[in-house]
């Protein structure tokens, strides 16, 4: 039935190329969190903004990111500017779509992680004699962060699963792309992907883990 | 000296205070009573400003509250406010709950801060807690730090915003203990409060309040024991 032979030798042989693929993996996606998670604050503020020329532009941009596959955005990034003579590379469009791609879902966690904050909590703080931006940086920050922290990590392992897109821009450096290097050179097709994926595992797991640990050791309360 | 000089607050098209006058002397402890809804938390937030008035006017030592070049952030270091439902903060420890506020609004030293809150804390009863998150507290052992929290800035005035409504029955003691304690220090006090028995113990004057106006103020034994106004007379028999 079937004809093939495993040759898994010959693609443990690649575990260094690998190796170096998974570290521009993880570069892109903290890259992008780090990015994403800046613009996502300043879009969740913005959403819940008085004025619509701070509300409108902000919900566009957690609607379209959050509405339209991630494939896209970094496609568009790409090769649709690329129509207008706009050149970006394959690392930089995959790191721009990624990071506008979490800017839209990390600004609804953080948006709702504010609300869970009861205004209770604010009204106290002024009542102390705090100024509004202390009060918000002392007393309602410190609570959303721990509200939006897993979430986050969720997003995070999302962003290291959403590089592996970049092979469709031709992006070569990174984990998908390094193996599909190897793969056009050596047609170990199964091997290569199946140890590919227990990097992506394993990274995923590394990552959520040391995001427990990092909570247990912030959020004492 | 606290004066409150007719003073109209609506939220929206509801008109909670209409026309409220009433002067809270140095050292005196005024308790203020009525149903839900009479408007009398309201006058608390009006006070401390974290409320707009409408029309009015509020003094509290000679500075109104409402005027546009108030520091209301200034003020507000002399009116300590204790509200319902405690808001300890909750990723603070009880320490931390107390010292934040005399560290990074009066630019307070550690050390200083914290023997001020040991002090206070310790007051409260809650000298063995100081390291203790406030979800590990009871209701009554976070409201106490509460108060702790507000005493801990050295205000001249306590606003008490029925501080003991939200308390489970034995745990109504501890905190009344607490302000009588306030009380016999001196501390000038507004405090709103369905707890009969303790305005009639602590009070100077006891104000009653219906539907937004003060119907009635006077000594504990007027209000409690002669009446004059017939509102106060079915409330305080509703209340028993």
């Amino acid at each position: 039935m079937f004809d093939y032979t495993f040759q898994w030798r010959q693609a443990l042989r690649y575990v260094p190329d690998l190796m170096d693929g998974a570290l521009v993996t993880l570069q892109i996606a903290v890259l992008s969190m780090l990015i994403g998670g800046a613009i996502g604050i300043v879009l969740a503020v913005g959403r819940t903004a008085q004025s619509p020329w701070a509300r409108w532009p902000a919900t566009a941009w957690v609607e379209l990111a959050r509405n339209t596959p991630a494939l896209f955005q970094i496609y568009m990034a790409h090769f649709g500017l690329g129509s207008f003579g706009i050149y970006i590379s394959p690392y930089a469009a995959l790191l721009g779509g990624i990071a506008f791609n979490n800017a839209g879902y990390l600004a609804e966690t953080f948006r709702g992680a504010l609300r869970a904050i009861p205004e209770t909590q604010t009204r106290a703080a002024r009542s102390l004699g705090m100024p509004p931006i202390q009060a918000f940086r002392l007393i309602v920050v410190p609570q959303m962060f721990r509200i939006a922290f897993l979430p986050t990590t969720n997003q995070m392992v999302w962003a290291i699963l959403m590089t592996s897109l970049g092979v469709t821009v031709g992006l070569s450096t990174d984990l998908t792309g390094v193996t599909q290097d190897i793969n056009a050179r050596t047609f170990r097709t199964f091997e290569l992907f199946a140890l590919a994926a227990v990097f992506y595992y394993v990274i995923a797991k590394v990552v959520m883990l040391g995001a427990r640990l990092l909570a247990w050791r912030l959020f004492r309360y | 000296m606290i004066e409150v000089e007719n003073v109209h607050k609506s939220f929206g098209a509801l008109e909670v205070l209409k026309g409220v006058t009433v002067t809270v002397e140095k050292g005196e402890v005024l308790s203020v009573i009525g149903g839900s809804g009479s408007g009398k938390s309201t006058l608390l937030t009006c006070i401390n400003g974290l409320e707009t008035i409408q029309k009015g006017r509020i003094l509290v030592d000679g500075t109104e509250v409402h005027a546009k070049t108030t520091d209301l952030n200034k003020l507000r270091r002399h009116l300590g406010i204790v509200f319902q439902q405690f808001n300890a903060f909750p990723h603070l420890t009880v320490m931390e709950n107390v010292t934040l506020a005399p560290r990074k609004v009066l630019g307070m030293g550690k050390t200083e801060a914290r023997d001020i809150a040991v002090q206070q804390l310790e007051n409260v009863g809650l000298g063995d807690k100081l390291d203790v998150y406030p979800g590990r507290l009871s209701g009554g052992q976070q409201q106490r730090m509460a108060i702790a929290r507000a005493l801990a800035m050295s205000p001249d005035y306590m606003l008490l915003d029925e501080v003991t409504s939200a308390l489970d029955p034995q745990l109504v003691g501890e905190v009344l203990d607490t302000l009588k304690m306030l009380a016999d220090k001196g501390m000038t006090m507004i405090v709103v409060t369905h707890e009969m028995k303790f305005a009639r113990q602590v009070s100077d004057r006891v104000a009653y309040f219906h539907k937004g106006i003060l119907a009635e103020i006077g000594p504990p034994e007027q209000i409690f024991d002669a009446p004059q106004n017939a509102e106060t007379k079915t409330f305080l028999s509703s209340v028993g």
